[in-house]
């Protein structure tokens, strides 16, 4: 599937922009359930799809927003590539420019990176029609400010993403995954010195005191990490972490407000009222938080982490980790240099803009 | 201007310096605030040397509290401010302003913490690149951003210009191997942008603000990620008779799923005034080496080396040498980390060149330049981080002779404008600075250039810092339109010509 429609989206832009409507920006509408409940009419961007070039050997792709991540990690997969942040999909229809806007990433992000880590160009239509072009198809690019990785994760709010350029990376060639029996209370400690030594490690997580350990990298590299951690293979460790990825895992089914925590995994954690899975060696915990979502706050912030309401609950308050006053207003201030009629995507991240 | 309004700035000037420099004097201890001629030399140009200009005061606060007070008298006294790292830029981002403060960072120079369980470590900007990978090499970790100018360049200056290295493509840039920062904005107010933990709540203002120039805030703090050091690093050695086979044989093992720690390429004229600086052992006959370095476990590093070596015979190496002792190991890299220096013996001046371009297009790319350097009479020398594409052509010339340094920046332009033409960038690692503001104009049109003016108005609206650096006026690029055609449309045609 390729099509074009940028001429269309920019007239339609326009004449919204006019009209002052708000626009809500929608891709392959997987992932609406997150942040707060914008206001306004829909904006498909599904239609304007495509890979516009890809060279394997210059591991950089391009490709119109509404390209499904499964057509696009297909014809990655064709040439032993991937995207090595492993973005979740959650539905047949994830797109590259909602995974981009959104911001996620899957279990290898503590050691791979995040989207915005191998995000090296994109190419952004604003409420004026105007479309613009920051970064490129190269890995190094320090020309002008780093708008491209400034607009990862903004939520649509800041234009609407035509196109984007990414970093890829071949696949490994070996993947295992062990288990081993660990105590929550002393598992995360293990996660860090196993970290700080050079090993193979592309995801960990413990879930009900099991501990799963991916390790990736040449059969050589997997056999010395094996030796040195010990534990049982896991026979279809790929299957494993695709549920953990895409929250088909059982885990997720075991209440109704999920929250997800970013942790320092180096500093003790607060205890957590509520079913938790740990993941990104302690990194990212999942939570359904008995909590109140203030005391949660709280709790999480005094180790220097924060917590969003990730999936269900009240969506027209606070989904996203409160800003400091002065972080409010600049971030207020920018969202009002990209849009500075706020039409696209109000209030999906914070409220008012 | 009459030369009696010259006289009546010059004394206006005189009076503003003196009363910046009582405010200053009243926050900073009187050392710290220097004024005189001779004290202010040393400040008068960063590494790109052939731009220079007296400050009017420095200022080298040695707190966050220091330099917020710093920043209160600029804007008082409305006086723009250049903050200054070690002084390594090679695109004048430090070029101080007559006019102004130029605020050194250097007393800043302390290693705040270091976190190994957490793989990180909390410092002060003047501390020294490589300072911290000594700091933290007792725990087995190091940084991994390298910029050939580590032993000097300081890491407030490598997050301000997103500073990169020989290990980018397996490790990244200053914006990938950084968590958090504290800033000082230019109300003097302190934010912390960033977190411990991954992923902090808003924009990522984090990439927003590397390779930001010193235009939107001053960084006071900057919090590195810490990488474990690896089991073993090998480097091989490769000979090609022509720059297609070697940027083939690149081609080839990216291809065959490895991904080296570096990657580097050297052509002719750079291969021997290495080899005549250092006696690497380079072949001097070769139209172009490689160096590859694989890193990793001890098993892991044994089969990639071996790997490698098939691919690169098969690609049409005329030689393949791998380093058995860690002495040789070094050796090998020692032609290409002095490079530069090495160049640097065959003429009395070089510029030194940062465009990207797509990997490919590198044989073309070279042609390309070698005309040009027949057609400006002008000597050239390529290196090429060949892993990301990103070519530093050394051009040599001699300042002394008339006319010689504005050939060589036209030319030094004419290779940029051709990196943007095939795709690539004006700067991969060394920032716009001074330097390539002009070509800002060829890679960026009205739109992108204003939105980058409105980002700079939310955190600095006077333009205090930094100011006109990095980012050009639309004036400034209509007035140089007459020579930029930008994909077959005259650029910014809402603006006046002159």
């Amino acid at each position: 599937m390729s099509s074009d429609i940028s001429e269309r989206l920019i007239s339609q832009v326009k004449e919204s922009s006019e009209r002052n409507t708000l626009l809500v920006i929608r891709g392959g509408d997987t992932k609406s359930f997150y942040g707060r409940l914008p206001e306004g009419q829909s904006l498909d961007v599904l239609s304007h799809s495509g890979v516009i070039n890809y060279q394997p050997t210059e591991l950089v792709v391009t490709a119109r927003a509404g390209t499904t991540l499964t057509e696009l990690e297909q014809l990655l997969d064709e040439h032993g590539q991937m995207l090595p942040f492993e973005p979740p999909h959650f539905g047949d229809k994830a797109t590259i420019g909602g995974t981009v806007a959104c911001g996620l990433s899957g279990p290898a992000r503590p050691y791979r990176g995040a989207v915005r880590d191998y995000v090296l160009g994109v190419t952004l239509l604003d409420s004026a029609g105007n479309v613009k072009r920051f970064g490129g198809e190269v890995m190094k690019n320090v020309a002008g400010y780093d708008v491209s990785r400034l607009v990862t994760g903004s939520l649509g709010t800041l234009g609407v993403l035509l196109d984007i350029s990414l970093k890829v990376l071949p696949k490994p060639r070996q993947e295992v995954t062990l288990v081993q029996q660990l105590e929550g209370s002393t598992a995360v400690q293990s996660f860090n010195t196993w970290a700080g030594r050079p090993l193979p490690i592309s995801a960990i997580c413990l879930v009900d005191e099991r501990a799963y350990i991916r390790l990736s990298g040449t059969e050589s590299g997997l056999k010395t990490a094996r030796n040195y951690l010990g534990g049982e293979e896991l026979k279809n460790g790929s299957a494993f972490w695709s549920g953990i990825r895409e929250h088909s895992h059982g885990f997720f089914n075991k209440g109704e407000v999920l929250w997800r925590l970013s942790l320092p995994p180096q500093k003790p954690c607060p205890v957590l009222a509520g079913k938790q899975l740990i993941d990104w060696g302690g990194a990212q915990r999942w939570l359904f938080a008995d909590d109140e979502p203030e005391l949660l706050r709280r709790k999480v912030e005094s180790i220097g982490g924060h917590a969003i309401q990730f999936r269900g609950g009240d969506r027209s308050g606070l989904v996203f980790h409160p800003l400091s006053r002065s972080m409010f207003q600049l971030h207020k201030n920018l969202k009002k240099s990209f849009d500075p009629k706020g039409i696209f995507n109000r209030g999906r991240m914070y409220p008012d803009w | 201007m009459s030369q009696a309004e010259q006289e009546e700035s010059s004394k206006a000037n005189a009076e503003s310096k003196a009363s910046v420099a009582a405010a200053l004097r009243r926050v900073l201890p009187q050392e710290c605030v220097l004024i005189s001629e001779e004290e202010l030399r040393p400040y008068e140009c960063d590494g790109l040397s052939a731009y220079r200009e007296l400050p009017m005061i420095v200022a080298l606060p040695s707190s966050q509290q220091e330099v917020q007070a710093v920043l209160r008298v600029a804007q008082e006294k409305n006086v723009p401010v250049v903050t200054r790292g070690a002084g390594t830029s090679l695109s004048g981002g430090a070029l101080p302003r007559g006019d102004g403060i130029l605020m050194s960072l250097a007393k800043l120079n302390r290693i705040l913490e270091i976190d190994p369980a957490g793989r990180s470590a909390r410092v002060e900007p003047g501390v020294r690149n490589l300072a911290i990978s000594d700091a933290v090499a007792e725990h087995g970790l190091y940084y991994a951003p390298d910029p050939s100018s580590q032993i000097a360049c300081s890491i407030g200056g490598n997050v301000a210009e997103n500073a990169g290295g020989v290990h980018c493509l397996k490790y990244g840039l200053t914006v990938h191997n950084i968590l958090k920062l504290v800033v000082v904005t230019v109300d003097g107010e302190v934010v912390t942008i960033g977190a411990d933990a991954l992923d902090a709540p808003g924009y990522d203002l984090l990439a927003l603000f590397t390779g930001s120039e010193g235009m939107l805030g001053v960084i006071v703090e900057i919090t590195v990620k810490l990488l474990p050091v690896p089991e073993r690093a090998q480097v091989l050695l490769a000979a090609f008779e022509t720059v297609e086979s070697a940027g083939k044989a690149v081609s080839n093992i990216i291809a065959s799923g490895v991904i080296p720690a570096g990657l580097e390429m050297m052509d002719n004229p750079a291969i021997r005034a290495a080899e005549d600086f250092v006696h690497a052992g380079y072949p001097v006959e070769a139209a172009a080496i490689l160096l590859c370095e694989l890193d990793g476990t001890n098993d892991e590093v044994s089969e990639e080396v071996f790997r490698v070596r098939e691919l690169l015979i098969s690609s049409g190496a005329s030689e393949v040498r791998t380093a058995t002792t860690s002495e040789e190991r070094q050796r090998f890299w020692a032609g290409r980390k002095n490079a530069f220096p090495a160049v640097g013996r065959l003429s009395p001046d070089y510029y030194c060149m940062d465009g990207t371009i797509p990997r490919h297009r590198l044989p073309e790319v070279l042609t390309r330049i070698t005309e040009l350097s027949d057609e400006y009479r002008l000597k050239v020398a390529n290196v090429f981080h060949a892993g990301d594409g990103n070519l530093h052509p050394l051009i040599l010339y001699d300042a002394n002779n008339p006319g010689e340094l504005e050939r060589t920046e036209e030319f030094g332009g004419k290779i940029l404008e051709l990196c943007v033409e095939v795709g690539g960038t004006i700067t991969g690692e060394h920032g716009v600075g001074v330097e390539k503001i002009n070509q800002m104009c060829v890679q960026f049109g009205t739109a992108e250039l204003n939105q980058f003016h409105a980002i700079k108005d939310v955190f600095d609206k006077r333009h205090i810092l930094n100011p006109g650096k990095a980012v050009p006026t639309l004036h400034r690029c209509a007035e140089l339109g007459a020579m930029h055609v930008h994909h077959g449309n005259l650029p910014h045609p809402e603006l006046d010509r002159f």
